[in-house]
């Protein structure tokens, strides 16, 4: 594939990330800007967990149980293992920059940067992507996604109680659906199978064990995707 | 120990989710992209998100619980319906989702709904 050139794809990026992610995450993020002031955090605090903590379920974890009063190592056990899934988030995406060496210098950085939203953008555009327009384009679709964040979080804070409960619920319900097409549209078997499995195990696993549903839904039904999908691969 | 600093716990938690983004970057620097071990980790991260998802809407925390499953599961169903006749629309499939979601709150709001 011809290379687009730098500007040119992180053009691309910011465009992929205006076209849904943004208002995904803005929308998420004025649910958590809202629950944030709720809880009785600052609004600095509360951008500031929108931008390095990057992960709701964590950002949810921490604020809700600082404001129960737990013991500091209680809420950042917590935070941190409701976070979890972007260990193997990190281990998908990174060798998609393999061959660009300024990627590879910031790797950590692209890591911190990554979110479930940029990642579903970059996991269906990146890799038809030549190497070296890949780290333009995932920092264009980054970058726009973290503004998206901080302005939704600044408005949920600012603007909660204003807004009727009814809007609000809408714009935090918007982003898991939005996930359920985006996965509804994987295009590569093994990845359908994990998708499926994954969906249908989640909320029963969650139901035995809400603290570690989501890694253990990840490694069963993973697990078993896998090999399904190698016994196919066997049998043709 | 009970530290009341916020700031203090919120760069804890940054640095707790950020173990778990350097480690998959360990790894991903040492893995093999055409081997199993690769695609068993692709495997994990969709399913692990999959669960995840599945799980916010069927059964949600906090704003969303407040929201009868009816409206979720209805919304989700409409939604994906388009999204199938529409010939798999992202947009089209989230925009119907979020639609019937936003009126079907909206009317229980206004004491519209009769169920």
């Amino acid at each position: 594939m011809t290379p687009l050139g730098q500007s040119a794809a992180l053009r691309l990026g910011i465009h992929d990330g205006l076209v849904m992610p943004f208002w995904m995450v803005f929308g998420s993020m004025i649910g958590f800007g809202s629950m944030a002031r709720d809880a009785g955090v600052s609004l600095g605090v509360a951008l500031g967990s929108s931008i390095g903590i990057w992960g709701l379920p964590g950002q949810v974890a921490m604020v809700e149980l600082f404001a129960v009063g737990l013991p500091v190592f209680a809420i950042v056990v917590a935070s941190s293992m409701a976070n979890m899934r972007f260990m193997p988030m990190c281990v998908v995406v990174m060798p998609h920059f393999r061959g660009d060496p300024t990627a590879v210098r910031w790797r950590y950085l692209l890591a911190q940067m990554l979110s479930i939203n940029i990642w579903t953008v970059f996991m269906r555009r990146g890799p038809t992507l030549a190497v070296e327009d890949r780290l333009p384009f995932y920092v264009g679709v980054s970058v726009i996604c973290l503004i998206g964040g901080a302005i939704g979080t600044a408005i949920g804070f600012v603007a909660s109680g204003l807004l009727p409960l009814y809007v609000t619920v809408s714009l935090v319900f918007l982003n898991p659906a939005y996930f359920v097409f985006v996965f509804s549209s994987v295009r590569y078997r093994n990845c359908i199978i994990a998708v499926v499995l994954g969906a249908l195990t989640g909320p029963l696993i969650y139901q035995i064990s809400p603290e570690w549903s989501v890694p253990v839904t990840g490694l069963v039904a993973g697990t078993i995707a896998f090999y399904f999908d190698k016994g196919l691969e066997n049998r043709t | 120990m009970t530290v009341t600093d916020p700031w203090v716990v919120l760069f804890l938690c940054i640095a707790g989710t950020f173990v778990w983004r350097a480690l998959g970057v360990a790894v991903a620097s040492r893995i093999d992209i055409s081997g199993d071990l690769f695609q068993w980790f692709n495997c994990v991260a969709y399913a692990m998100l999959a669960g995840l998802i599945t799980r916010v809407i069927l059964i949600p925390s906090g704003t969303l619980a407040e929201t009868p499953d009816f409206d979720r599961i209805a919304a989700m169903l409409v939604g994906l319906a388009i999204f199938f006749l529409w010939g798999r629309n992202i947009f089209v499939g989230t925009g119907t989702a979020f639609g019937v979601f936003l009126c079907l709150t909206a009317a229980r709001h206004f004491g519209t709904l009769p169920f």
